[in-house]
């Protein structure tokens, strides 16, 4: 008799006290109908106070970047609140500036909507959106590196080249919640219906490690976006750029992108860095873009040739080889700008090198990962 | 049979001679990592006295007529334990709906009180030494207003010391440590004046 009074006494006070909160949660949470303002009055929304301004704009269709999924833990959410919504939590705070808290500038999933609110986006961040894809091909590019091509279903995506896209992982095995991994597009903006990205395996990587062992041809997965604010300047300086491992996704978007519009004057130089030869990819596509464009110069190298493996380009390191070909082939003296997208490891270093030979910080852009 | 020892006795017993921080030494992870600042320290002290005095008659309750009835008292650190869990829970959103200040100061601090051991042992004390419903609740306030007092002498002292020629092997939890030691030699000064078991 014991056996089951014992646990359904427990329960029942367990589940008392549940309902107890969820009634509390329901009276106390309760905040109305609250409004909410974007951009000036540019889009106003009704909705249901209570919940974080990040999932609130979601709710709405509006995707602010959140790496950590509204955890508080990325500072990716950053947005500008123009209305009163308390002060700063002791979570947002360790990722503001002095010029973000000037601006009122707070992390969207930490502000709850209790009750009329009024923000600022940038206006891009409209064009952001949930896709649906299936994925169309996974091919193997390296040993470690797959290039997934998502068909869009009929959607289209709106973007410039280099800007990113959120892999959004679903729950698998032993990892219970969803998460969300940013990619950089290999794709280039014309393609409007597909998404291609370059995922390299990181030992022990949530996203990667189920990109690499679990997803199939003909699987659903929704990606989010485009994000980011690295793309080429609207000039014509020359530009050189270090790409490493997977890092090559944005300049095959910026680099075939200038060739279908016809951007051929423009002075381009992109060093590409790998290991050994088996970590090197898409040198024929990358080769026949330099017959078809003048001015661009492809420049790969590897760090640790193998014996025996035949390789015709440079060795060395990366920031070496980077540093010779200013001196001696780009010159000095006319303007430069640096594109970098790797570790950031070799982000930094290769800033060294950008400084050390005259191009000033302000003329250099990255994305790290 | 509850033992008959007057409200009044018990409240200023549970407060100095048997202060639950000091004489018992219960809830002392969050006394010392929180006790850097006054503010923070009298949030925390004020969330563990409303919690401590809610949960021990809601436990006083259940103890009474489930736990005690159904001959359920190897059970009673799970109940007592959910029933801090949703009183905790419960607490935070309703304090966020009426003083979204005291939220923001209380904010971390009050989940953390979960698994604050004074407030389980309050619990356990009450069951332990057969209290009737008054005196949980005199002795649960006044545990909570002990508790609360010895972690605002811990930050005010603390305030001193940050000033003084501390050592450098001892300076943070060390000295703190030592301090707490102090303050409960202090404490059993109170000892002979009121005895509560
Ligand atoms: S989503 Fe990561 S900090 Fe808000």
């Amino acid at each position: 008799m014991m056996i089951i009074i014992a646990p359904g006494a427990v329960a029942l006070i367990a589940a008392i006290l549940a309902a107890a909160i969820s009634i509390v949660d329901k009276v106390v949470n309760n905040y109305g109908e609250v409004e909410l303002d974007i951009n000036d009055g540019k889009k106003k929304i009704k909705l249901d106070g209570g919940e974080s301004l990040l999932s609130s704009l979601a709710g709405q269709e509006i995707f602010v970047p959140s790496a950590c999924g509204g955890r508080g833990t990325c500072g990716a959410c950053k947005c500008q609140v123009t209305s009163d919504v308390g002060p700063y939590l002791p979570t947002e705070t360790p990722f503001m500036t002095k010029e973000n808290l000037a601006d009122n500038i707070r992390l969207a999933c930490q502000v709850k909507i209790k009750s009329d609110i009024s923000i600022k986006i940038p206006d891009e961040l409209f064009n952001i959106k949930k896709y649906d894809s299936i994925v169309k091909s996974i091919v193997d590019v390296t040993h470690d590196i797959k290039e997934v091509t998502f068909d869009l279903q009929g959607e289209e995506i709106n973007f410039e080249a280099g800007k990113y896209v959120q892999l959004v992982v679903p729950p698998h095995g032993k990892i219970k919640g969803s998460t969300q991994r940013a990619y950089s597009m290999a794709s280039k903006p014309g393609e409007k219906d597909i998404v291609r990205l370059l995922i390299r395996l990181v030992p022990g990587g949530i996203a990667t490690t189920w990109v690499h062992t679990e997803l199939k041809e003909g699987d659903r997965v929704e990606l989010v976006g485009p994000f980011g604010d690295f793309f080429r300047t609207p000039t014509d300086t020359t530009m050189v750029c270090v790409a490493g491992g997977s890092g090559m996704a944005p300049f095959m978007s910026i680099l075939f992108d200038m060739l279908d519009t016809g951007e051929l004057d423009r002075e381009v130089w992109y060093f590409f860095g790998a290991r050994t030869v088996k970590d090197m990819f898409y040198l024929d596509e990358l080769r026949e873009l330099e017959k078809k464009m003048p001015n661009f110069h492809f420049v790969p190298a590897l760090s640790e040739p193998e014996e025996g493996t035949p390789w015709d380009g440079a060795t060395g390191l990366i920031t070496d080889v980077l540093d010779k070909y200013l001196k001696e082939e780009i010159g000095t003296d006319k303007k430069r700008e640096g594109y970098l997208c790797g570790s950031p490891g070799m982000i930094n270093a290769c800033n060294n090198v950008f400084t050390a030979n005259k191009v000033s910080l302000d003329d250099i852009f990255y994305d790290k990962f | 049979m509850a033992p008959e020892i007057h409200p009044i006795v018990l409240l200023f017993a549970s407060v100095f001679t048997s202060n639950i921080l000091l004489a018992n030494f219960l809830g002392m992870c969050s006394f010392i990592s929180i006790s850097k600042d006054m503010k923070s320290a009298n949030g925390l002290g004020l969330a563990v006295t409303v919690v401590l005095t809610i949960t021990s008659m809601l436990n006083w309750v259940l103890l009474k007529f489930v736990i005690i009835p159904l001959d359920l008292i190897y059970l009673r650190y799970i109940i007592f334990i959910i029933v801090i869990a949703a009183t905790v829970q419960i607490l935070e959103m309703v304090i966020d709906r009426v003083s979204p200040a005291l939220y923001l100061s209380l904010g971390i601090f009050l989940p953390l009180i979960t698994v604050n051991c004074a407030i389980l042992g309050v619990a356990l004390f009450m069951q332990i030494r057969e209290y009737n419903f008054v005196q949980t609740v005199v002795f649960s306030f006044g545990s909570g207003i002990g508790w609360w007092l010895a972690i605002m002498a811990l930050s005010a002292i603390n305030k001193k010391i940050e000033k003084a020629p501390v050592p450098p092997a001892l300076k943070g939890p060390g000295i703190t440590l030592i301090t707490i030691g102090f303050m409960a030699m202090a404490f059993i000064g109170f000892s002979g004046m009121l005895s509560v078991q």
